[in-house]
């Protein structure tokens, strides 16, 4: 019998057999069965080109992105265990989430990486449409990526009311009247003029796009609430689903895109 | 046991099948729009759109920021004429300050600045601030309607629902 490592041992273990359905990876079929059986690696793609991990190619901005995003889900996940979404409490909340609680820079990396995120969602963007990735057969996934792009400056919007300052109600007023521009659906937007029987006025400041975005006329306690569901819970899942289709597409189209 | 195959045509087969997807899709459309509906409020707790200002003699002239907190409302008395400014700044949406010093109404916003009539000379402001719809009631107070706007730019300020003589 050969010399046995510790490695094996444990690798022999009822434990770690039920945990890793294959063997080692010593060999090709293993290292496949390493992401193909593993839920979280098998959207990535078994194998990769050698220019796929080329900084100078990617740029590695897509998963920069998503480490930022995993970063910004805990660091929002800890925020949520001090802050309050009332009048009442979430301005002083902010406060004591530097003041009152260790770690009084957590609320500071949430807010950087915000930042940062848009900031790589972008060069991201940049990256892929100069490499022209976007082109067949990776169209659909490019529309993937736009509204994942929208959604992060949503999540951005949302999440820049809930500090409750006067920045942050003037900042949401105001990008709120876009809304209120929305043609036919806002109703100081074209087209809402017509939308008129009469005296009768179907689009108006009481149950425009505007009303619905802030549950009211103007950023209140009910906006507050509403920007807190939308931040914390409605738009992370809609992007958590959308990376989990953007990153099989980037499988299903043939992996990274490569240099010609 | 005997075993009844229930037999379909392909024609029943796809009457069958339509009638579902139907159903199916007017149950989706339903919950949608149910969920749609459940955006929107039945109650809310803002300030009344139209309210009772008083008489018009409590108005000295000039500006009166006494309706400006519970309603969003200036009173202004100028000229013989008593109007109510929305104070809504017509570039963003912010809330002017009323600056009794200078005169003018400020938005800190972004800089915009209305003269004491309404009429926008600085700052981004593209058109003057707007009025309510102003009226005396028959035992002489004064209503505000909110929910009626006169622009200065579409000619309006000369309705005689926007002013009232004083």
């Amino acid at each position: 019998m050969s010399k046995r490592g510790v490695a094996d041992y444990i690798r022999e273990t009822q434990v770690w057999k039920s945990i890793f359905r294959h063997g080692p990876p010593t060999n090709a079929r293993n290292r496949a069965a390493v992401v193909a059986g593993n839920v979280f690696l098998h959207l990535h793609p078994i194998k990769l080109k050698k220019s796929g991990v080329q900084l100078g190619y990617t740029w590695c901005m897509g998963g920069l992105t998503f480490f930022i995003f995993l970063a910004l889900t805990v660091t929002g996940l800890l925020l949520m265990f001090y802050y309050r979404p009332t009048a009442e409490y979430a301005y002083n909340d902010i406060i004591a989430l530097k003041e009152h609680v260790p770690l009084g820079i957590m609320r500071e990396i949430h807010r950087w990486g915000a930042h940062a995120m848009v900031i790589t969602v972008w060069l991201h963007m940049f990256r892929v449409f100069m490499t022209g990735s976007y082109k067949p057969p990776r169209e659909f996934n490019w529309g993937v990526g736009v509204i994942l792009l929208v959604l992060t400056l949503l999540l951005s919007f949302t999440g820049y009311l809930l500090p409750w300052d006067q920045l942050a109600i003037w900042a949401i007023t105001v990008g709120a009247n876009m809304a209120k521009a929305t043609p036919f659906l806002g109703h100081g937007g074209p087209g809402a003029a017509f939308a008129q029987i009469g005296d009768f006025v179907m689009v108006s400041d009481k149950n425009d796009v505007r009303f619905q975005l802030l549950a009211g006329r103007f950023v209140g306690e009910p906006a507050l609430l509403r920007f807190y569901i939308l931040h914390c819970v409605f738009i992370p899942l809609v992007v958590g689903t959308l990376i989990a289709v953007h990153f099989w597409r980037v499988r299903k189209d043939g992996g990274i895109s490569a240099p010609l | 046991m005997s075993q009844e195959r229930v037999h379909l045509n392909r024609r029943e087969f796809f009457s069958f099948i339509t009638v579902g997807w139907v159903a199916f899709t007017s149950a989706i459309a339903g919950l949608a729009s149910l969920a749609f509906r459940f955006s929107y409020p039945n109650v809310n707790f803002e300030p009344e759109m139209d309210f009772i200002a008083g008489y018009p003699q409590d108005y000295e002239s000039g500006v009166d920021e006494r309706w400006k907190n519970s309603f969003g409302v200036w009173m202004v008395k100028q000229e013989g004429k008593l109007v109510a400014f929305s104070n809504i700044c017509t570039h963003l949406g912010c809330v002017p300050n009323w600056l009794p010093a200078e005169l003018k109404f400020k938005c800190p916003c972004h800089g915009s600045g209305y003269y004491m009539n309404g009429i926008n000379f600085e700052g981004p402001a593209p058109r003057p601030l707007e009025r309510y719809a102003i009226s005396l009631t028959p035992n002489g107070t004064i209503k505000v309607d909110k929910t009626k706007i006169y622009r200065w730019e579409k000619g309006q300020w000369d309705n005689p629902n926007s002013f009232i003589e004083v």
